[in-house]
């Protein structure tokens, strides 16, 4: 028996990261609401802090240090990690994947962690929401929990890149070319997904900070695809995702010249609102692009 | 700060390349040697460079790079942006062109999605390289300012984002539990790694 399995019955860690809390709290929101009524049980570490993404590019093992420090954090408390944020997905899954398959590497780690009264042994599992919902909720325990179904809405899915790749740290749990488990959660709510060209191009957002033309740039390119065939939102997993594609969404439109008008929601608002879940339930009042026509489709005034 | 050396003029268009009368004639002595004598060898040139970025972490399969371009091909950076493309990149560093890569503005445009890395038919694990190339730009003291002046945050918070008393009043309001407004740890483990010095 893995350590991950023999703590099956613990709650998980709800990794936050930086921008969830701070900045797009709706999608925390409706992760809780969610989780919550499907049985996952959820525990808040109060020391969890940055997982390191963000100075990787100024020296990659102090952002594996950071990384560790919550990875260790975790194991403290006896839980495996569920994250929201895609980026953090991803750097938290190579580390933890690096930390036990490099024991020297761990050794130099926990050298650093002592200095903080931590250390960390490489026991904890770290896989996002979305994963979670479909690999250990499950399609039966999803349909079943379904009571609003949203027949005739078709939602154009954006998998975060983090969320897939390196597709070897996430233990090749999908294929990054041709992922799937997204599409077959907004099926199991009873909606329709929209297959679209440049499905799985990055939103743009590692360059926001450095170019933000080019990065709005790229995030076009995905809007104008996904209006021109008339999805009745995007859907996807990732705060920094959501920033590109609906925060900036007025920007994209007033830069570009071009207007899309295309609601984005968290795939947990999608599962909440087919879970029966009022829209206010699931913050969805934070959206920035109001999915009005979408609410009025599945009879929600 | 960065040197944008890449000439930004239009390429020639199919016409004119594939022109008939454009094609030279045959020439039996090349205007240029091919070999560079060890002692003309521009100063510029850093015939370890490729070797020390192999070292890195995920750098080691950088040398088997046989220019292909799938990297470039689907990357959504290079896609609309002439001025990031990955193959002419890996090209330079095994070139040791090690100014002009670690000088560039076009190393901090990588975006970090790993389409390349997952990709390339020979293992180079491209973001990672572009990632160490980054890593070796700082030691250098070339700090691109935005991861600046993220990792201050971060040092000083522990967070990108502040948590004030306001964004904790507003997560009760919505029945979300209060935030640790600073994380003091990660002071401690940013000078253990002394990245402090290197932000300069």
């Amino acid at each position: 028996m893995s350590a991950s399995d023999s703590r099956r019955a613990r709650p998980y860690a709800l990794y936050l990261g930086c921008t969830i809390p701070a900045r797009v709290q709706h999608f925390e929101i409706a992760s809780r609401k969610v989780a919550e009524r499907l049985g996952l049980q959820l525990a808040d570490v109060a020391e969890f802090a940055c997982c390191g993404y963000p100075i990787a590019s100024l020296d990659a093992r102090a952002a594996k240090l950071l990384a560790a420090r919550n990875l260790a954090l975790a194991e403290r408390a006896g839980c495996d990690i569920l994250a929201l944020c895609t980026a953090c997905t991803g750097s938290l899954t190579e580390a933890a994947h690096e930390l036990q398959t490099d024991p020297a590497l761990r050794d130099s780690l926990n050298a650093d962690l002592a200095a903080v009264g931590l250390r960390y042994e490489g026991s904890v599992r770290v896989r996002h929401l979305v994963r979670v919902l479909w690999e250990e909720v499950g399609r039966e325990k999803i349909q079943a929990a379904v009571v609003r179904r949203l027949d005739g809405l078709l939602f154009a899915p954006h998998y975060g890149c983090h969320y897939l790749k390196p597709a070897e740290a996430h233990g090749d749990f999908e294929d990054p070319e041709a992922p799937h488990t997204l599409d077959d959660l907004i099926a199991w709510t009873g909606a329709r997904t929209l297959d679209y060209p440049g499905k799985l191009r990055c939103c743009g957002g590692g360059v926001l900070a450095t170019d933000e033309k080019l990065a709005l740039g790229i995030s076009r390119n995905k809007l104008r695809e996904i209006a021109r065939r008339r999805a009745d939102a995007v859907t996807l997993i990732c705060p920094f995702c959501n920033i590109m594609y609906d925060t900036n969404q007025k920007k994209i439109e007033t830069i570009f010249g071009e207007p899309f008008g295309v609601p984005v929601l968290f795939f947990p608002q999608v599962l909440g609102l087919a879970m029966g879940f009022e829209p206010r339930e699931l913050g969805l009042s934070m959206n920035r692009v109001q999915p009005k026509a979408l609410l009025e489709k599945i009879g929600i005034k | 700060m960065f040197v944008n050396f890449i000439s930004k003029s239009a390429p020639p268009a199919f016409s004119q390349i594939f022109a008939p009368k454009a094609i030279p004639e045959m020439t039996t002595q090349l205007a240029t040697p091919l070999i560079i004598e060890e002692n003309q060898e521009p100063e510029h040139i850093d015939r370890d460079f490729a070797l020390k970025v192999a070292q890195r972490a995920g750098g080691r399969q950088l040398l088997r790079c046989f220019a292909c371009g799938t990297c470039t091909a689907g990357c959504p950076v290079a896609e609309i942006d002439e001025r990031y493309n990955p193959r002419r990149i890996i090209r330079m560093v095994l070139l040791g062109l090690k100014n002009e890569v670690l000088r560039s503005e076009f190393i901090w445009l990588c975006a970090g999605c790993y389409t390349c890395q997952e990709r390339c038919p020979q293992g180079v694990r491209v973001a990672e390289v572009m990632r160490a190339l980054r890593n070796l730009a700082v030691e250098e003291g070339i700090v691109h300012p935005a991861f600046k002046a993220q990792a201050e945050l971060i040092r000083n918070m522990g967070r990108i984002y502040e948590i004030e008393d306001f964004d904790n009043k507003k997560r009760v309001r919505a029945g979300l539990p209060e935030l640790r407004k600073n994380i003091e740890d990660i002071k401690t483990l940013f000078e253990r790694q002394k990245l402090n010095e290197r932000l300069g």
